[in-house]
């Protein structure tokens, strides 16, 4: 554990989190998601839980990622509020 | 959606020599990266469920930078629904079986009555069992709820 | 209304993060988990399954229930989603 890159990957999180939340284009709010993931994926990896790491990287960054571009290309781009 | 970007832009989107080629050559890597992981998982991290994801998603690859059609050529919708099922039934039918021979359910060192090779060994190959019953399953689960959802359920043409 | 939602998401904040006060600290080998669960685990998995990865041996054969329903939850949500938006072609 090194406590500087430990609060780096984690101020990054937040930031990214506030991000997906805010962005009205639903497509970068699905890609800011995806970055998440990697962090998260880094962060678990980093304390020790590569098996968590494993599967945040595969389902969180990869599959579902994918399956909201493609919920998004069938509905809609824009976020109402 | 596809055909309306091909009519505005006049060309198919994504239709690239590059990318084709490129994921013809990956997929196959891909999908050996997921059966060691599913085959390792009790050396290295890994297992059934993240092996599980990494052989859908060669087939999700395929679906991309294709299209949907060579995707359902290459896994039918039979298959994938035969599979699914199959998945879920090893990991419940070996469960089962424990508990029919006479041990608790899910307790593998039972099935040493069918087959002697030691209760201990029974356990570690009942978890890879396992292992392969949930990488199945969900496989095919991730690559139909692809299919489901990038073509609305008609399954002719995806993202 | 915003405003009201923002006050009710921080004092959430404020209690959630008073709670974890009382959590032991992170890897503290005095915690309770880790005085009790996790040095059985690491003294008899590999005895008692013959699998070296401790975290297959928790997850297939200890705790063989959770990565059952875990697996029967995924099959569920597949079904569901293709009974719901899958079409039969005539």
């Amino acid at each position: 554990m090194i406590w500087q890159l430990d609060l780096l990957i984690l101020l990054l999180v937040v930031v990214c989190a506030l991000a997906t939340i805010t962005v009205k284009d639903l497509l970068s709010a699905t890609i800011i998601f995806g970055v998440y993931s990697f962090l998260m994926c880094l962060l678990w990896a980093e304390m020790g839980a590569v098996d968590v790491a494993f599967t945040e990287a595969t389902v969180g960054a990869g599959i579902s990622t994918v399956l909201f571009i493609a919920a998004i290309l069938r509905t809609n781009r824009r976020s109402k509020d | 959606m596809k055909q309306r970007l091909e009519r505005a832009t006049g060309q198919h989107p994504g239709d690239s020599p590059i990318i084709k080629t490129s994921v013809r050559l990956l997929v196959p890597f891909v999908q050996l990266f997921g059966l060691y992981v599913i085959v390792h998982g009790h050396y290295s991290p890994g297992g059934g469920f993240q092996g599980g994801v990494a052989l859908g998603a060669s087939f999700i690859l395929l679906a991309l930078a294709y299209d949907l059609k060579t995707s359902i050529r290459h896994f039918s919708e039979g298959a994938n629904a035969v599979l699914a099922n199959t998945g879920a039934l090893i990991y419940t039918g070996v469960a089962a079986l424990c508990a029919v021979m006479g041990g608790l359910f899910l307790d593998y060192s039972a099935l040493d009555k069918l087959i002697p090779l030691g209760p201990i060994e029974w356990r570690s190959f009942g978890i890879f069992l396992v292992e392969v019953g949930v990488g199945l399953a969900v496989m095919s689960i991730m690559v139909s709820l692809f299919w489901d959802i990038s073509s609305g359920g008609e399954m002719d043409e995806g993202l | 209304m915003k405003a009201l939602a923002l006050i009710a998401t921080v004092i959430t904040g404020i209690l959630l993060l008073y709670g974890t006060r009382d959590f032991p600290a992170w890897g503290d080998p005095q915690s309770p988990a880790n005085r009790h669960l996790s040095p059985y685990y690491i003294e008899n998995a590999v005895a008692e399954t013959h699998v070296p990865n401790v975290v297959t041996a928790v997850l297939g054969d200890y705790r063989g229930y959770d990565t059952m329903f875990e697996t029967v939850v995924i099959f569920c949500a597949g079904m569901a989603v293709a009974s719901v938006l899958r079409r039969n072609k005539s």
